[in-house]
């Protein structure tokens, strides 16, 4: 553990190093969730109003959508 | 299941979902294994000291912010030339995870370059490459919001991806063809790397969990991508049926 805290003198740029990496691919997944999250409910607000894909209508050749 | 079945987005909605999680198990291994290897089990360099712990992370970011960058010119000829279906979906989920890899190796190799060089930033060639390939990630995204219609918008991009390829061989060579300040390769070399081996595996094993961080995101981001045309149809055809049934209304 102590050997993990001695990064030297140049402790700061290595730790700025390693705090930016995770802040960047947290925020990238924060926004891979958020974006997913906000498509789901919109696609989840069509499908009330009656609105369907055709591979999900299910109904046959001649049936009206 | 062929490769060419996985085409078919729902298809792939189904393999991706079932393949995500054993890709996230696979990747908190390496990363743990990587960490613990950095931390507890890599020297310092005998020159550069604790700071070469930088390389661990700038190094990785490096190699995705390029391999990404591939990823996107094959999806790009896969859209013009075989105008497979997922490919240009691939392409545009990958530019923002490829600008921010292209960003973590030039904040990184800028945090590295102030100790051992004692400047953040100098403009030689293979610095100057990559900031090109940034200022192109940045560009590709913005051509893709720019158009409303994703398939001409998918074309265009293909085109500029494929242009700005060229980018990619100057990146790899530029410490090769001109006096760079930039290090030349120690990994990939003819002559087998100049790394040892106590840096060398933890390097290794740090590129193994970014390289399964990198498919875990692009997969969630074609994902993503795959509901966002989802849902533009649908608006777009609730849009026409309103229209068509308005019109007779008004004429009447």
């Amino acid at each position: 553990m102590t050997e993990l805290l001695d990064l030297g003198p140049h402790a700061g740029f290595i730790l700025t190093c390693y705090a930016i990496t995770l802040a960047t691919i947290g925020g990238l997944f924060a926004w891979l969730v958020i974006d997913r999250s906000r498509l789901t409910d919109a696609l989840a607000k069509l499908e009330a109003e009656g609105v369907r894909r055709r591979s999900s209508r299910g109904g046959s050749a001649g049936e009206p959508t | 299941m062929g490769l060419m079945d996985l085409a078919n987005p729902t298809r792939f909605m189904a393999f991706s979902a079932r393949l995500l999680p054993w890709l996230g198990a696979a990747c908190a291994l390496a990363f743990a294994a990587g960490l613990y290897m950095t931390f507890f089990v890599a020297p310092d360099d005998y020159q550069q000291g604790a700071t070469v712990k930088i390389m661990f992370l700038h190094v990785p970011a490096a190699w995705l912010a390029m391999m990404c960058y591939s990823i996107m010119a094959v999806s790009s000829l896969g859209t013009l030339v075989w105008k497979h279906p997922l490919a240009d979906v691939s392409a545009r989920a990958a530019a923002p995870i490829g600008a921010a890899f292209t960003f973590l190796s030039l904040v990184t190799g800028s945090l590295w370059g102030k100790p051992m060089w004692g400047t953040y930033w100098v403009w030689d060639a293979r610095l100057t490459s990559v900031l090109v390939l940034f200022v192109m990630y940045l560009g590709l995204i913005a051509l893709w919001r720019t158009m409303d219609d994703p398939i001409r918008a998918g074309k265009a991009a293909a085109i500029l991806t494929l242009v700005g390829a060229v980018n990619l061989p100057i990146i790899k060579f530029s410490v090769d063809w001109w006096n760079t300040l930039h290090q030349p390769a120690s990994v990939i070399r003819l002559d087998g790397p100049t790394i040892h081996p106590t840096i060398l595996w933890p390097l290794l094993t740090m590129a193994l969990a970014f390289t399964l961080l990198f498919v875990i995101l692009h997969l969630l981001a074609m994902r993503n991508e795959i509901l966002r045309r989802r849902l533009r149809t649908l608006q777009l055809g609730t849009a026409s049926t309103r229209i068509a049934t308005a019109a007779p209304q008004a004429a009447e």
